[in-house]
This record gives C-alpha cells, structure tokens and sequence, in this order.
C-alpha cells in the first residue's frame, strides 16, 4: 500500500542549542513509512528515522553520495559541498579511503595510546594548576585532538588559532560568503604545507599522501589539498565537540565523574554509551540518491530521490535499544550507528575512540569532583551540537 | 597445467567492530551476521574488491591469503 505523502515539513526539527532530540523523531519512528522534509537549501527528502532503515540505507550500494554533484544537496548550509571523499561512491571512494585507512587502524591506534594519554594528563595537570573556574572546551577539549591531528598530519600546532575559525565555519550554518572564504583560505594554507612537505618530507600523513600523488599517482593534487582539508577538520571537530558533551552528561544524569574513577575499565563501554546517545548532529547524514527503486520503511524510494539518514533518531529507536532514553553506561551489545556505517563509515572512529577514552580517564583520575560552574552557552547555527563554553569547578 | 590461485578470506570476529564497509564493498563475500561482519565463502577467485575490503576496514579484521601467504591488507 502506497503511504501517502504530504507536504514536507521544515527539517532541522531541533535548534543546534542543547542535546535534547526533537519528539517528532520518535513519533515518526512510530508511524508508517518516512517523513518527507525540506531543509534550509535544496530539494525535498526523504527521512530515515529508524536504526534497521538506517543501516539499510548507509550500507546499500544502491544508495550514492557520488550524486549529490548532479542534485540541488538538501543541505543546512547555503553552500554546496561538491568534492572531497563524502562525495564520492566506490570505486573513486575506495580509492581514497585506501590512502587513509591504514593509518587510522585501531591496532595502529593502539600505539598512540601512551602519547594520547600524556597529553590528557598534561591538559588536566594544567587546569588544576591555574585553578577554578576554567573554560573546558578551550582548555581541555580543543587542545586534545587538535594537538594529536597535527602531530598526525603534520600541521604545526601553532597555527590552532588560524584553522579553528575556519574549521568552526566549515561546519556552521553562516552566510554562504564567509564560509566559502574560510574554505579558500583553509585550502591556501594547506597548499602552503604540502608545498613545504614537499621540500622537506617528514614522517607524518601529509608526506605520505603526497608520496602517494607523487611517487604512486593514486590521486590528483586537488584530492590531495581536500583530503588533507577534510583530515584536518574531521579530525578534530567532532571530538572536540563530544568531550563537553560527554561531560555535561556525566555531570547532568550521573552525578560526576567518580563511578568511572572508582573503575577506569568502565570507560570503553561508557563512551560507547555516550557515543549513542548524544546526537552530535543538528539534523542528518548528508542525503543519499538511490540509484534504483528501493524499499525503505515501508515506502518505496524511487530512483533519482535523495534520502537522509539521522543517526541520532536510529540511536535511539526502541525496537533496536532497550531504554533508549535513558543513559546505561554499561550497556551491552552496544552496536550504535554513531560513526555512520557502510563505506562512508568514519575512518577516524579509532582515533575519535582513544581520545574520548583518554580524555575521560584523565578527567576521571585528575578531577574526580568535576562540575559545572555555571550555565553551559550551547553552539548557535552549527551543523554538529556541542558547548560553545563550558564553564567547570572541582 | 598450473593451478588457478584461489585467495582465502577470514574475518577475526573478535576484531570485527560492524562498521559495515566489507559489506557495502562486496555483498557477495561478507555479510552482516548479527551486527558482525563474516565471509560466507571461504575460498574465492582472485578478486580486487575483496583487497580494497581488506584495506578499507578500520579494525584490520580482513585477512586474505594466496597459498598460506598473507596478500591483504596491503600496506
């Protein structure tokens, strides 16, 4: 039985401000079929709610990223997003991703661990030294994973003030304009590396993605300036985003940070828990085109119709999670979709585990009497939801 | 009459975080198995997909074999 279709309703449902998901995500999970929406900019969607859709839609190559170039992109941003490997369907994916991969093994990981830990330890030491109050996103949880990308890539650490401002544009919803400039300049400086890397090549990712464009021919220079773009962003937004949220929420529902001192080996499961339940993203993964008829939910998608996919309704959706609403820091059997899935699924997700693992551990350990010291000031108009400041005491 | 080469595929299910890229590369030689990836066909003719499933995998949980020798995940 077709589903009958209404006019789309306005998606985002939430604002960016606080994690609270919008009701209307369980109540759509609930009902027939999917939510036809309509985003800011572009063309009509569909709305994929629930985690069996979810995993359908992200893992079947019937579905294409690669098609977004040839769309009107249902998007937050007034700017279209037109390059780079999220735009690409195997095997021109593949082959990207191949470059990366490697490099983000979790066993490849596990080296970094002892590092990753030091820096967690240091940053805690230096808080608790300068004392109460202090800012946990500007002092703690941006200073984490940009130090460890640019040790990856082999940016220098320095130049954090001058790629933060771009990066946070490059995942707002501000005027078309200004994030486009961010993006020129953010591409102008990464132009300036690699050409710095070239003449003296060191042991860091950069150097080996050009010895791959270089000595291999694996990917043109415009790849090689997005991909070191795209690592240099990913690589530290989100994570920088989820170490406040996860705090927040240990301080907001679990009365602190003592039940993972008392048992640091509670970590792991704890952040995969958190992982879950924080819907880092204001609306949706970006849309998929299916490339045939498919059936999604009960309704059938046809070819040339873009689909989008938000990972924190499936996170939440009751016929996969027992309680999905509440926050079981044991939780097993925990196989979240919080890292997307299928190929686009994030290649960094060992990198992003450790440190949201050490970051814990070290606040844990360090600060056990952690808390708010003040209101939290949520993010405005950003595509990925997080604390602007967060004032903590201990 | 030379023997065919005939590459071996396992997944170390322990590893195996149920990412689902295998899958979303090669359908015919992973499934998803309670949210875990596996390889239904053990023994396969030499296919370049299953390689780039090898390579593209986040928790290194794809090995493939040519004759007891290790060809993937290339480094």
């Amino acid at each position: 039985m077709p589903v009958p279709v209404g006019d789309p309703v306005a998606y985002p449902f939430n604002e960016a401000a606080g994690l609270e998901l919008s009701a209307r995500y369980a109540r759509a999970q609930r009902a027939d079929g999917l939510e036809r929406v309509r985003l800011p900019y572009g063309e009509p969607a569909w709305l994929v709610t629930r985690y069996a859709d979810a995993r359908l839609v992200l893992g079947d190559p019937r579905f294409s990223r690669a098609a977004c170039t040839a769309h009107d992109e249902p998007r937050e941003q007034p700017g279209r997003v037109t390059a780079g490997i999220g735009a690409t369907d195997p095997p021109d994916h593949t082959r990207l991703r191949g470059l990366v991969a490697k490099a983000f093994t979790v066993q490849r990981m596990e080296r970094l661990r002892p590092g990753i830990r030091a820096l967690a330890e240091g940053l805690a030491q230096d808080m608790a030294d300068s004392g109460p109050p202090a800012d946990l996103v500007e002092s703690f949880a941006l200073p984490l994973p940009v130090a460890v990308i640019c040790r990856l890539l082999g940016v220098p650490e320095a130049d954090r003030a001058l790629f933060r401002a771009w990066s946070d544009d490059a995942v707002s919803s501000n005027a078309a304009e200004q994030v486009a400039a961010s993006m020129r300049e953010l591409s102008a400086y990464m132009v300036e590396l690699i050409a710095e890397h070239r003449a003296r090549p060191a042991d860091d990712l950069i150097t080996e993605l050009i010895e791959a464009r270089d000595v291999e021919e694996r990917l043109s220079e415009a790849e090689l300036v997005e991909q070191c773009m795209g690592l240099l962003i990913a690589g530290h937004e989100a994570t920088a985003m989820l170490i406040p949220n996860f705090v927040h929420l240990l301080l907001d529902r679990h009365g602190g940070l003592g039940w993972l001192r008392d048992d640091p080996d509670r970590i792991p499961a704890a952040v995969e828990e958190l992982l879950r339940f924080v819907p880092l993203r204001t609306g949706a993964l970006a849309a998929r085109w299916a490339t045939e008829d498919v059936e999604v939910g009960g309704v059938l998608v046809r070819a040339g119709e873009p689909v989008m996919v938000s990972v924190g309704a499936a996170n939440h959706d009751a016929r996969r999670f027992t309680t999905p609403d509440t926050l079981d820091l044991g939780r097993e059997g925990n196989r979240h979709v919080a890292f997307g899935h299928g190929v686009h699924h994030c290649v960094g997700a060992p990198l992003a585990r450790l440190e949201l693992q050490e970051a814990l551990r070290a606040l844990a350990l360090r600060m056990p009497s952690l808390h708010p010291a003040g209101e939290v000031v949520w993010k405005r108009r950003s595509l990925v939801r997080g604390p602007h400041t967060m004032s903590v005491g201990w | 009459m030379r023997a065919v080469p005939v590459w071996r595929t396992t997944v170390d299910r322990d590893r195996c975080m149920g990412s689902g890229v295998c899958v979303a590369l090669a359908a015919s030689l992973f499934v998803l198995d309670d949210e875990r990836s596996r390889a239904p066909v053990e023994f396969v003719a030499p296919d370049e997909t299953v390689l780039d499933a090898a390579d593209s995998c986040p928790a290194r949980a794809i090995t493939v074999t040519e004759n007891g020798r290790v060809i993937g995940p290339r480094d």
